[in-house]
């Protein structure tokens, strides 16, 4: 039943050109930070003359990409996630699925599968673009594995946030805007305590628990993280959806 | 008896904000009935289906579907209804057939079964040329239908509808009326309208609720009843005396009205008419006009909602 939520938002993600155009977008700006990123690599190297100056191309065009990636995830999930709800809301279409024999869990967990599938298209895109370097040279495919890894928890988080937000209001485009100050906050969030790095604040900002994954380590407190995170705003939004029902 | 039973609501109240929306609203309904919910602006219609249809939690009271609590069960209950909200929860962006298959598969249709119900649902809506076509294409009477087909597309043994006929053509309402009929032979029927005749015609249950209260719950003839009554609309060019009609047997009141018209009241089980006439040909009262009163199904709405008014304003003081 999840899946057909989830089924249901793809295809609506697709039957407009709004989905279609960020696919395209998102690719032209990674493929173009790939490409560049190949030309820097031996311009960088070369003048690179002791040995522990160079490293591999993996890192480096990897490093570029998925820097990009995490950056531009910001702007691009809340545009994505704004409708999810809220516009249901607008055009008075949740009755539709609050009728069907769906519970709000389900409803919930669907948009937001549904969501996550959208992005991990551009996930699964990025890593076979790299992959692509094998072809001449041989990469660690192990770093690329651990960025997507990240990469997807990140995005989810994202999503899971911007779903939230999208279930407080009618509007789609104060949702995106609420989401993204949130989201902005949450990245930004462990440069105001950059003095302090132990500080509890600190540990909630999601591009800290990012950045062993960019290094290319799994560590499994980093993924509690984004599964607490999102496991926490996709509770609050099943809450607030039954707010709607209990109180109308 | 339990079988047959498709909708019980028991004591529904809602309030909302400290204002009771709904109060102690309880009826039954079997299979193969046709209910009307009658009732004007704000009544509670809207609110007493949202509960109907879990879309809101009941303040008090509960709802069964075929045996199923919908609080304690909403899946499965859920699974039995079939629901078209007042305002269509259409997906706009979808062709026909699109937004019917997603219905059909939220609403538990099999994989096998999906496409059979969705050309059997667009066939019944009369949609099936209009297949291909983006909802947000379609005109209102046509997005109209798409709601139906949606909400009966599971084949579920209880439909409400919402206001279904709003927004229609003539010729649409009459297809729409005949097609809930079909409907309510096999399943129940639910539906709320504002336009009286309507329910005269598809319904074979009547409930009127006022202010959140129900204020009739019978059969439709039992309204019928009350609207045909037992008098008539007489013309005469030279019009009697109230008097004089008095005399005539069976005639137990009359009335002088405008334009040389009265209003005569008979008792339950006579039949004055043929001696109306008579005495109008015999004194040359100039009978020009005889035919039974009716009064408007709207009359007969009012007078049920204004008792009621003038009943709590008299226990209130």
């Amino acid at each position: 039943m999840i899946l057909n939520v989830a089924r249901k938002e793809l295809k609506s993600v697709f039957a407009s050109p709004m989905g279609w155009i960020i696919l395209a977008l998102l690719m032209f700006a990674f493929g173009t930070y790939y490409l560049n990123g190949v030309n820097d690599y031996f311009e960088v190297m070369s003048g690179a003359i002791r040995p522990a100056e160079r490293y591999g191309v993996t890192q480096f065009v990897g490093q570029t990409v998925y820097g990009l990636a995490s950056f531009i995830m910001l702007f691009a999930v809340p545009l994505l996630s704004m409708r999810l709800i809220s516009e249901e809301r607008r055009s008075q279409t949740l009755p539709f699925l609050f009728s069907a024999p769906l519970s709000l869990t389900e409803i919930v967990l669907g948009k937001f599968v549904g969501l996550v599938a959208f992005l991990s298209i551009l996930i699964v895109y990025i890593a076979l673009m790299l992959f692509t370097l094998n072809i001449w040279s041989d990469i660690d495919f192990g770093y690329i594995l651990a960025n997507s890894l990240g990469l997807f928890l990140l995005v989810a988080s994202f999503s899971a946030l911007g779903l939230y937000f999208s279930s407080l209001t009618s509007q789609p485009v104060v949702a995106a805007i609420l989401s993204f100050i949130a989201l902005f906050a949450l990245m930004i969030l462990d440069r105001f305590f950059a003095g302090d790095p132990s500080n509890t604040m600190a540990q909630l900002s999601l591009m800290r628990h990012f950045q062993s994954f960019a290094g290319g380590l799994i560590d499994s407190a980093d993924i509690a993280y984004f599964v607490l995170f999102i496991m926490t705003f996709l509770t609050l939004t099943i809450r607030r959806l039954d707010a709607d029902r209990l109180r109308g | 008896m339990m079988t047959n039973l498709t909708v019980e609501a028991l004591e529904l109240t809602r309030i909302y904000g400290g204002r009771e929306a709904v109060s102690n609203v309880s009826f039954n309904l079997t299979k193969g009935q046709v209910l009307g919910f009658l009732g004007p602006n704000g009544a509670g219609k809207s609110t007493t289906m949202k509960m109907l249809t879990g879309n809101l939690a009941p303040s008090a009271g509960s709802v069964k579907i075929c045996g199923i609590d919908m609080i304690e069960n909403p899946k499965e209950a859920k699974a039995l209804i079939g629901y078209l909200p007042e305002m269509r929860p259409l997906y706009k962006e979808f062709t026909v057939d699109e937004y019917l298959t997603i219905a059909a598969r939220l609403h538990r249709v099999s994989s096998r079964n999906i496409k059979k119900a969705v050309d059997n649902a667009k066939e019944r809506c009369g949609l099936t040329h209009m297949s291909k076509r983006l909802i947000e294409n379609l005109s209102n009477g046509y997005q109209q239908r798409v709601g139906i087909a949606q909400a009966i597309i599971h084949n579920p043994m209880v439909v409400i509808l919402d206001e279904p006929t709003v927004g229609l053509d003539p010729i649409q309402i009459r297809d729409i009326r005949t097609l809930i009929r079909e409907i309510g032979t096999d399943h129940s029927v639910i539906l709320s309208t504002h336009i009286l005749p309507e329910v005269e015609m598809v319904c074979d249950h009547v409930q009127i609720i006022d202010k959140g209260k129900l204020v009739f719950n019978g059969g439709i003839d039992v309204l019928k009843r009350q609207r045909i009554g037992n008098k008539l609309l007489i013309g005469f060019k030279n019009a009697p005396q109230v008097s004089d009609l008095l005399q005539i047997a069976g005639v137990s009141e009359a009335e002088a009205l405008e334009n040389n018209m009265m209003r005569v009241r008979f008792a339950e089980d006579s039949m004055p008419h043929e001696a109306i006439v008579q005495a109008a040909v015999k004194n040359g009262w100039g009978l020009y006009q005889i035919a039974p009163d009716q009064t408007s199904l709207e009359d007969v709405f009012v007078q049920l909602t204004y008792q009621d008014a003038a009943v709590a304003e008299a226990s209130a003081a």
